[in-house]
């Protein structure tokens, strides 16, 4: 009786997070992950139900128990999510790089009007705050 | 004289001394263009009155994203033939610059590269020393350039150098990645041309007290290898 609460809670839950996933909007590569979700959330139920398989499963190749078995595979997934997480927030990284860049770029004083309006300061060495007022710089 | 000569410099929280810098630098060299990277402080206002053009980065970026962000306004001004990067802290000496940039001319060299290590007078504790050669080491193997001191700050450029250069190192493994793009880099064909010259660094209690610490080694090996 006590296996069949923490059935239907696991049953619950598991379903509750593949429907999350698959009612996301997205496109075409996205298919190949709802379908593999999809098949992630009927072996998740099935284990759920008959728990010896996985221990069968384990026991046939090499590994003493089924929690033993999903451990590794949740180890082996969670440094796959790390890897693909680190890559992804890199291409992020790059691209917010340039963001930035162009709008510091866009907001200067071109390299023509900053000549201009400190040439005839040079000689003196005395700085005056007209760079103050230049566009772009508050 | 020095009219085509840009100094670039990474700007981030020197309120305090990037005026007098800026000043100072700009008696011998007047295009000055220092590339604000977030500062928190009064640094934009500080460089300005100094008499730099100041480029600022929205949020802080890195000190490698600043320097490409700096290149790639300098490459703007078609008058411009070298670009030299230099340190906000006052470390780096203007007569280093003029020998270096001099030599450049005279040479017909891409690139000019300060060295600490030339003449053997570097004011640092036995374990940066030993950490900066050891970085060297490593740069030199992986990228096929023979230099001494890698990590130096103070470089010349030659305008074909500063239009081939694309840094995406945004933090400090920057230094590491410029020499390995100068190793890897062709002009026409042809590797560039370069020489190392002593430059004297002055490690005063202020820029120490802003240096990478030790530790940040390990940050710029990792970055390194992770790239």
């Amino acid at each position: 009786m006590r296996t069949l609460i923490i059935q239907l809670v696991l049953i619950a839950a598991t379903g509750a997070i593949v429907w999350r996933f698959l009612s996301g909007v997205g496109q075409r590569s996205q298919a190949v992950r709802r379908i593999a979700l999809l098949v992630f959330g009927v072996l998740a139920v099935a284990s759920i139900l008959f728990p010896e398989t996985w221990t069968m499963a384990a026991n046939f190749i090499g590994v003493g128990r089924g929690t033993d078995l999903i451990l590794y595979m949740l180890v082996v997934a969670f440094f796959s999510f790390m890897a693909t997480t680190f890559k992804r927030s890199r291409d992020a990284d790059i691209r917010y790089t340039k963001l930035a860049r162009r709008l510091a770029l866009d907001e200067a004083v071109p390299p023509s009007v900053h000549r201009a309006t400190t040439a005839v300061e040079l000689p003196s060495d005395v700085t005056d705050d007209r760079e103050d007022d230049a566009p772009g710089k508050v | 004289m020095n009219d085509d000569v840009w100094l670039v410099i990474p700007l981030y929280n020197e309120e305090t001394v990037i005026e007098d810098v800026v000043r100072q630098a700009r008696m011998t060299f007047p295009n000055v263009c220092c590339v604000d990277d977030g500062s928190s402080d009064g640094s934009v206002a500080a460089a300005q009155r100094g008499g730099a053009v100041v480029v600022s980065h929205p949020v802080n970026l890195g000190q490698g994203a600043a320097l490409q962000t700096g290149f790639e306004y300098v490459r703007s001004d078609p008058q411009m033939a070298y670009a030299v990067t230099y340190d906000a802290d006052g470390q780096h000496q203007v007569a280093d610059v003029s020998a270096m940039v001099a030599r450049a001319r005279e040479a017909d060299l891409d690139m000019v590269l300060g060295s600490r290590f030339l003449e053997g007078q570097i004011e640092a504790g036995a374990l940066k020393r030993l950490i900066l050669r050891m970085a060297t080491a490593f740069t030199n193997f992986t990228t096929g350039t023979k230099l001494t001191d890698a990590h130096n700050g103070l470089r010349v450029l030659s305008r074909p150098v500063v239009e081939r250069l694309d840094i995406r190192q945004n933090r400090m493994a920057h230094a590491s990645e410029i020499v390995a793009l100068f190793g890897s880099m062709t002009i026409d064909g042809r590797p560039l041309r370069y020489e190392e010259m002593p430059v004297h660094i002055l490690y005063t209690e202020y820029s120490k007290a802003k240096g990478q610490s030790v530790w940040n080694s390990v940050n710029i090996l990792a970055e390194l290898l992770w790239r």
